[in-house]
């Protein structure tokens, strides 16, 4: 028996002309947490799918447990002991966590039995691992830590050995990853193989053994991770050297833009998500807005800025009042100064399925240097696309592609410079740089910081803690729908995490 | 006692009106739960119904004309899930584009064979199926009210029939006591998910479409070869559609299939009870208020005001694996 888990050889594969994965060497040790790390598209999910059998690799070979194994589909992987918890979990939202475990391993052709015995095994898996989870509640009705939980379970239900995690954390909160990260701990030292694919450098220091970096389709190297450091990776990563503390001067606020006082928002259910908030931001500083996610940040964003109705409360933007009872029209507020980035650009702040120039006009269409009479002046919107896209280094580089075939740093890029570029009084900014790569992280920190430094009162709301604290010149933590303290960038860390767990909360979160 | 007679006469005409919805809707099921819309229920029953009625009549023989029923119903389904699974195709145009074959062919093919003007020949002897008299019927028939009940509403009717009522408790059964039902009904929600698991999504979704295809055949062949006697140009008269608003209205669900099924037939049988009687203060209704209700019905229902309809969540979309 050999101590590797796996050893990929020579793998290569290519989609048509984009080449994927080239020549990968990959050993990953037995019983260790092996990261791999890269930008966004630089093969990783690609090379994991191939272990996994979602696809078939062009060339090389794959060794698990020293055997040579062909994986022709997920069935074989299986069976090798591989087992793999996707980035987009794969349940069935309206099935209980038993029927989701079952799925695809029931016993035979009539349930009755299979039940009784997967209900077992479950339990038995629960109590081994300290992985609790009610075997009869509805995957929806779960948050989303105790959903991967259910994937989790479902490989290890399954037999497996060797654990492939693709971007875990990316749905979670910062308490919610912590709590992962410990569970996949236990699990290394009861002799489970981990394979982590992330982009986050922080968890790669945190937990891994070992490291591998990708870029663009190549292992470019492996490191042990106590010997290694973060500015090293990163630089791997991207192939340059990457500033990962942004610079800023001191801010010199001024006047007051934008004033919220005592505003109250509740979600769809009508529960109150928003309890009585007020702040005021000034031009030229950056205000963050931190918190676990799901405390009211989103609902607090769609309010100000007229897409969710409050029941009360007031806004006042640049000293007019804004309509919070759901009559506000986005345009009126585009035109009096107010610049909105969405927290989810797929579903907010992009169609993508439109042309990158189309995208970066949306909005804004209504104004003359757009417009021909009653028609669009494709000419103008065309070349003033291309100015951004230069200014912003978007990549490709092409106007006239669809906004989907771009990278989600470019495509965060393209809403940025949408909402940057017009000058506004108030920059409303939501998840800045999520699943951004670190290049872009980069640039867009350096962008926000120039917004503020050209007098802009600016609105940040990011779930990573990181990020607020690297930007902001003052700091609200917002729990349950409260402001619960306010802080400047320098609190610690632990200081910030105890506002957002709600203090008292804290001590059941950190079990 | 008059009144009494009245109801018996209008439950029993429910019934038999329901039966081919019930089972075209439970056809639906099958194939939308597994995530691939059918909105060609239609035009699968109206060729099973031409199928069986020209095979019954050519053979005289009501069992091959079922076979015959079923096979061209299932072939058709096999079309759609062709174009929809294989092809990844559009599965409302595939759909409708086998409800326009079905009407066409049906007529062309029987006025070519037949000569009777897009009709099958009259079916009778062992080209029909006959009813069924369930034991002591006829002895128990003059007993007060559970008399009448037993052998006029639950004796009497046709095998299809009992068919169709057993077809409820067995398709829920099938969904959610075995591993079929189980992996069609998450291939319907997620198929990535039924995919990682190692299972073909391909092979799942063939599967569910083909009991539909069988399903549409029972249906098809209770209406030209059971209670009609012989197949009629368009015959199935818009029932694949109330079929599949049913199934809406019982939001996916074999038991709410079968209530959904029945306020439909019995709408219908009202509609039939009540031509040209006026009712006390309304006065007459007119006969297309009483057929158009159930899609008023379901209009009302997925408007949001009874309850609400979650169709399946891959429904209509066919399956990539992503990159």
């Amino acid at each position: 028996m050999s101590d590797l888990a796996i050893e990929l050889k020579g793998i290569d594969k290519s989609f048509g002309a984009v080449h994927a994965n080239k020549n990968i060497n990959l050993r990953v040790h037995k019983g260790t947490i092996h990261g791999i790390i890269g930008e966004n598209g630089a093969g990783k999910s690609t090379l994991m799918s191939i272990l996994y059998g979602f696809y078939q690799a062009d060339r090389g070979d794959i060794m698990v447990n020293g055997a040579k194994v062909t994986i022709r589909d997920p069935n074989v992987a299986i069976a090798s002991g591989i087992g793999m918890v996707h980035q987009h979990f794969m349940l069935v939202d309206n099935f209980s966590v038993l029927e989701n475990v079952m799925l695809g391993a029931e016993e035979n052709a009539i349930l009755n039995r299979g039940i009784i015995n997967a209900r077992a095994e479950l339990k038995r898996l629960e109590d081994e691992y300290a992985l609790e989870v009610d075997p009869d509640a509805i995957i929806e009705e779960l948050p989303v830590g105790l959903q991967q939980r259910v994937e989790i379970l479902k490989a290890l239900y399954r037999g497996a050995e060797i654990l492939i995690l693709d971007e875990p954390t990316g749905v979670l909160t910062p308490p919610e990853a912590d709590h992962l990260f410990r569970i996949l701990e236990q699990l290394r030292d009861q002799g489970k193989t981990i394979i982590l694919i992330t982009h986050k450098l922080r968890e790669i220091m945190a937990i891994t053994d070992e490291v591998s970096v990708m870029r663009r389709g190549e292992i470019v190297a492996t490191r042990d991770t106590a010997k290694t450091s973060v500015e090293e990776l990163a630089e791997l990563m991207v192939g340059r050297r990457v500033l990962l503390r942004v610079e800023k001067g001191e801010a010199h606020p001024q006047d007051v833009k934008l004033a919220v006082s005592g505003l109250t928002v509740r979600d769809n259910r009508g529960v109150v998500m928003v309890d009585d908030v007020s702040f005021d931001i000034k031009a030229g500083e950056i205000v963050g807005i931190a918190g676990v996610a799901g405390n009211g940040q989103s609902e607090l964003l769609e309010s100000i800025t007229g897409i969710r109705h409050a029941e009360r409360g007031t806004v006042m933007l640049d000293g007019d009042p804004v309509d919070v009872s759901g009559n506000a029209d986005a345009t009126e507020l585009r035109k009096r100064g107010l610049a909105h980035v969405p927290e989810d650009r797929h579903h907010m702040g992009l169609v993508l399925s439109f042309e990158e120039n189309e995208n970066a006009m949306l909005g804004y269409h209504y104004d003359e240097a757009y417009l021909n009479g009653p028609m669009l002046n494709l000419d103008n919107i065309r070349k003033s696309a291309e100015k951004s896209v230069e200014k912003y280094d978007i990549r490709p580089p092409d106007v006239r592609l669809k906004t989907a075939n771009f990278s989600g740093g470019n495509q965060q890029k393209i809403v940025l410079a949408r909402e940057m570029e017009r000058d506004p009084v108030v920059l409303v900014i939501g998840q800045p740089t999520r699943g951004v790569d670190v290049g872009a992280i980069e640039f867009i920190h350096k962008r926000i910081i120039e917004m503020r430094d050209a007098g802009k009162a600016v609105l940040l709301v990011s779930v990573e803690l990181d990020e607020i604290r690297a930007l902001s010149d003052r700091i609200l933590v917002m729990f349950a729908g409260r402001i619960v303290g306010e802080r400047l960038p320098d609190a610690t860390e632990g200081e910030l995490g105890l506002l957002m767990a709600g203090v008292e909360e804290n001590q059941e979160a950190a079990q | 006692m008059d009144y009494f007679h009245i109801a018996i006469v209008t439950l029993e005409s429910t019934i038999r009106l329901s039966v081919p919805i019930i089972l075209a809707a439970l056809a639906g099921l099958f194939s939308e739960r597994s995530g691939v819309f059918d909105i060609g229920l239609e035009g699968k029953m109206l060729a099973a119904a031409f199928a069986g009625g020209a095979v019954g009549a050519v053979y005289e023989s009501a069992f091959l004309g079922l076979l015959a029923a079923i096979a061209v119903s299932t072939s058709l389904a096999l079309v759609h899930a062709f174009a929809s699974i294989t092809q990844r195709g559009n599965q409302i145009v595939s759909g409708v584009a086998i409800n326009f074959i079905a009407l066409g062919a049906t007529v062309i093919l029987g006025q070519s064979w037949f000569r009777q003007g897009g009709r099958t020949p009259q079916l009778s002897g062992n080209g029909r199926f006959d009813t069924v008299t369930l034991p002591f019927a006829d002895t128990l028939a003059n007993v007060p009210v559970l008399g009448p009940i037993y052998a006029n509403l639950i004796s009497g009717h046709f095998l299809l029939t009992y068919f169709a009522f057993a077809m409820v408790p067995i398709t829920w059964w099938i969904l959610y006591r075995t591993r079929f039902g189980l992996r069609l009904r998450a291939v319907g929600e997620n198929p990535g998910a039924v995919d990682t698991a190692g299972i073909s999504v391909t092979r799942m979704r063939y599967m569910a479409v083909i009991c539909c295809g069988i399903l549409c055949g029972f249906a098809g062949a209770y209406l030209s070869m059971a209670v009609g006697a012989g197949f009629v140009k368009g015959m199935t008269a818009g029932k694949g559609f109330i079929a599949l608003a049913a199934l809406i209205f019982a939001k996916w669900k074999p038991v709410n299939v079968m209530l959904a099924c029945l306020l439909f037939g019995f709408l219908d049988a009202m509609a039939i009870l009540m031509q040209g009687r006026p009712l006390p203060l309304i006065g007459e209704v007119p006969v297309q208020f009483m057929q158009a209700l159930p899609y008023i019905l379901t209009v009302i229902l997925l408007a949001g005001f009874i309850g609400k309809a979650i169709p399946p969540k891959a429904g209509g979309v066919p399956y990539v694996k992503e990159r």
